[in-house]
C-alpha cells in the first residue's frame, strides 16, 4: 500500500513547571493508504488529539514531519478537513450559512448561488434537508454534528480528520451517524483518520485500528487490521465470528497492555509497528520489523512480515 | 402568568408614581414655611418663600412649565434664552459626535490589541493609566490646546467614551473561542475575512456591551462638561437656570436628561439584541 499519509518521527513536548519537559510522544511513525479509514484508540491524555492536530496543521510537532500525498505539510490546508468534537459551528450563522462559509473559503470565486447550491447538496447528503435556515441553537446534538460533517465534506478534502465526533451523542444517534459516515466514506473513497474511545465504533468503521499506550511518552504499540468483511453491517457486527476476537484483542490492550507496554522491554521499533490481524483463536501477527522478530514475546501465530 | 406579572408591575409603578406626586404636592403646598425662617434667609430664597409658599415647586407648577416648554421647544431668544429642544439638540449632537469618533478609534484599536499579544502588552500600561482619569480633568488642557469650548466638550466626550469600548473590544476579540478560530484556520481563511466573518460576529455582543456603557458615561459627562464650558447645551441650561434660581426649570431639565439617557441605552440594547446569538 502506498503511503498517502506518512507521519514520520514526530514528537511533542511540553515544558513542565519545574523547568523540565514532558514528552507526550516522540519518534512516532504512522502511515495510511489512500481511501483508508484509520481509527486511533488510546486512553485519555495519551496524545491522540495532539496527533490529529499535527495532521490537521493546527499544531506543530517539535520534531519530525508529516507527509501527505508526497508533500510535507506546512500548517493547515483545505485538503485536510476537521470535524471537531464540539462541532464548532458558528452560532450566528444558519446551517446553510455554516456550510456555505466552508464552500466559499474553498472556492472564493464562486458566486453566491453556486456556493449555496453546492452547500445544499451536502446538507442533503447528511439528511438535513429542510433545516437549512435553522441556527445551531435550534438543532439537536446529532443534527449539529451532521452539519459539522457536511461542512467538512463540502470542501472535498483529501483527508477527513475526526476527533471523537460522536462521543457526545446518545447511542441511537451515534449509530445512525456511524452508518452515514461509513456510507459516505465508502461511496467517495474518502481517506479518514478518526479518534475514538469506542471499540465497537472502531471495529465498525475502521480498516485499521492504531493502538496507543498511555502517556506520557506514549507509543503506537500495535496496528490492528480489521478482519471483518468490507460489507459489514453495524447491527450484525456481533454475529460475525471474528468480531469478539477483534474486540477482545483491543479491550485486552486497553485494559492491561496499554499500561504495561514499554518500548524498551519489547524491543519495539516505532518505525515498524507490529500489524496484527485477529483470527479465530489467537490473534495473528502479520507483519513485524525483521530485525526484532525473535525478541518478541508474543502469542504464537506469526504468519508474515511487512512487505 | 408573566402577562399578569407585567400587569401587576405596571399597576405598582403607576401607584407609586401617584403616591410620589401626591406626597410632593402636599410637601410643597405648605403654608407659613417662612414663619420659622430667618427673615434674611427668607429674602434670599426669593418671593415664594416670603409669601409663605415653599421655594420648592410642586408637581402642578412643573407640569405647567413643562407644557410651556413642550409647546415651543425650539425658540431662540439669544444666548441665555433658548428652547429646551435646542439645548438638548446641542448636547445630543456633541455626545454623538464625540461618541462616534470614539467608536471609530476604539473598535479597530481594540481589534489590534485583542488579536496581537504584543500590542496588548505594549499598550496595556497606557490604558491602565489613562482609563482612571476623570474626563473633566482633560478640560483645561483641551481648552488650552483646542481653544474652542464646543470642540473641547466633544473631546472630553471622546476621551470618556473610548475606554469601555476599547477594553471590551479587546477582551471580546481575545476571547473568541479557540475552536471557531481553528475552523477558520483549517479553511485557510485570510486575516481580513477572518476578522470580519468570524471574530467580529463572535465578539459583537461584548463590543456592544462596551458601547452601551460608553454612551451612558458620555451622557453623564456631557452635563458636567457643558456646565464648565457654558454657551449651549442642557448642562449649561441647568447651570443657567440655577443662577436664575428657577428650580422648576432645573427639575424639568433633570427629568429630560434622564429620559434622553434612557433612550440612548434602549437603542443600544436593541442593537445588542440583534447581534447576540443563542448558543
Ligand atoms: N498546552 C499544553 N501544555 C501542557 N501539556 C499539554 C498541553 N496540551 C496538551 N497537553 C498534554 O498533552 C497530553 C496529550 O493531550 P491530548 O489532548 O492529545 O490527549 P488525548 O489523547 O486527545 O486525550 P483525550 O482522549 O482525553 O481527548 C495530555 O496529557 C495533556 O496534558
Ligand atoms: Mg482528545
Amino acid at each position: 500500500m502506498s503511503d498517502f499519509i506518512s507521519i514520520e518521527a514526530i514528537a511533542k513536548r511540553y515544558p513542565t513547571r519545574g523547568g523540565g519537559t514532558t514528552t507526550i510522544f516522540e519518534n512516532l511513525w504512522l502511515s495510511m493508504g489512500r481511501g483508508e479509514f484509520g481509527c486511533i484508540i488510546g486512553h485519555s491524555g495519551c496524545g491522540k488529539t495532539t496527533i490529529l492536530n499535527v495532521l490537521a496543521g493546527l499544531d506543530r510537532p517539535d520534531d519530525g514531519t508529516v507527509i501527505v500525498d508526497g508533500e510535507a505539510i506546512d500548517g493547515t490546508s483545505l485538503d485536510r478537513a476537521v470535524i471537531f468534537q464540539s462541532h464548532a459551528l458558528f452560532p450566528w450563522r444558519t446551517v446553510l450559512g455554516n456550510v456555505a462559509f466552508a464552500v466559499s473559503s474553498k472556492w472564493p470565486k464562486w458566486n453566491a448561488a453556486k456556493v449555496k447550491a453546492h452547500a445544499r447538496g451536502f446538507i442533503d447528503l447528511v439528511g438535513l434537508s429542510g433545516a437549512e435556515a435553522k441556527h445551531p441553537s435550534e438543532l439537536s446534538g446529532g443534527m449539529k454534528q451532521r452539519v459539522g460533517i457536511a461542512r467538512a465534506l463540502s470542501i472535498s478534502p483529501k483527508i477527513l480528520l475526526m476527533d471523537e465526533p460522536f462521543s457526545a451523542l446518545d447511542a441511537l444517534t451515534r449509530g445512525t451517524l456511524q452508518d452515514e459516515v461509513r456510507r459516505i466514506c465508502l461511496e467517495t473513497g474518502q481517506t479518514t483518520f478518526m479518534i475514538t474511545h469506542d471499540v465497537d465504533e472502531a471495529i465498525y468503521l475502521a480498516d485499521r485500528i492504531f493502538l496507543m499506550t498511555n502517556g506520557p511518552g506514549a507509543v503506537l504499540a500495535e496496528v490492528v487490521e480489521n478482519p471483518l468483511p468490507k460489507d459489514r453491517v453495524r447491527t450484525d457486527l456481533h454475529r460475525h465470528p471474528l468480531y469478539y476476537a477483534t474486540r477482545n484483542h483491543i479491550l485486552d490492550f486497553l485494559v492491561t497492555r496499554s499500561k504495561t507496554f514499554t518500548a524498551a522491554a519489547n524491543g519495539h521499533d516505532p518505525r515498524n509497528v507490529p500489524v496484527v490481524r485477529p483470527g479465530i483463536g489467537e490473534p495473528t501477527l502479520v507483519a513485524l520489523a525483521p530485525a526484532i522478530t525473535d525478541d518478541i514475546a508474543r502469542p504464537a501465530g506469526i504468519t508474515g512480515r511487512h512487505s | 402568568m408573566s402577562g399578569s406579572l407585567t400587569l401587576r408591575a405596571a399597576i405598582v409603578s403607576v401607584a407609586l408614581f401617584a403616591v410620589l406626586l401626591l406626597g410632593w404636592h402636599l410637601a410643597t403646598r405648605g403654608s407659613g414655611a417662612a414663619a420659622g425662617m430667618d427673615p434674611e434667609y427668607a429674602k434670599l430664597m426669593g418671593a415664594t418663600a416670603t409669601q409663605g409658599k415653599s421655594a420648592m415647586p410642586g408637581p402642578l407648577e412643573i407640569g405647567a412649565k413643562l407644557w410651556e416648554h413642550l409647546s415651543r421647544p425650539f425658540y431662540d431668544n439669544g444666548p441665555n434664552d433658548k428652547g429646551l429642544g435646542i439645548q438638548l439638540a446641542y448636547s445630543i449632537g456633541r455626545v454623538l459626535l464625540g461618541y462616534l469618533i470614539a467608536v471609530v478609534v476604539a473598535i479597530p484599536l481594540g481589534f489590534l490589541i485583542g488579536m496581537s499579544p504584543l500590542m496588548h502588552k505594549a499598550l496595556d500600561p497606557y490604558i491602565q493609566i489613562l482609563k482612571p482619569i476623570s474626563p473633566l480633568a482633560w478640560m483645561p488642557l483641551a481648552l488650552y490646546t483646542i481653544k474652542d469650548s464646543s470642540v473641547s466638550a466633544i473631546f472630553v466626550i471622546f476621551i470618556c467614551a473610548i475606554w469601555p469600548m476599547l477594553i471590551n473590544t479587546a477582551f471580546g476579540v481575545a476571547s473568541v473561542r479557540r475552536e471557531w478560530i481553528n475552523v477558520a484556520r483549517t479553511l485557510e481563511v485570510g486575516t481580513l475575512r477572518r476578522a470580519f466573518t468570524v471574530i467580529l460576529p463572535a465578539a459583537a455582543p461584548t463590543i456592544l456591551t462596551g458601547m452601551r456603557i460608553s454612551i451612558g458615561i458620555a451622557w453623564l459627562v456631557i452635563v458636567a462638561a457643558e456646565m464648565l464650558v457654558g454657551g449651549t447645551g442642557i448642562g449649561y441650561f441647568v447651570w443657567n437656570e440655577w443662577n436664575n434660581l428657577s428650580i422648576t426649570n432645573v427639575i424639568i431639565a433633570i427629568l429630560l436628561i434622564g429620559l434622553v439617557g434612557m433612550v440612548f441605552d434602549q437603542l443600544l440594547a436593541r442593537v445588542a439584541r440583534l447581534v447576540t446569538f443563542p448558543e
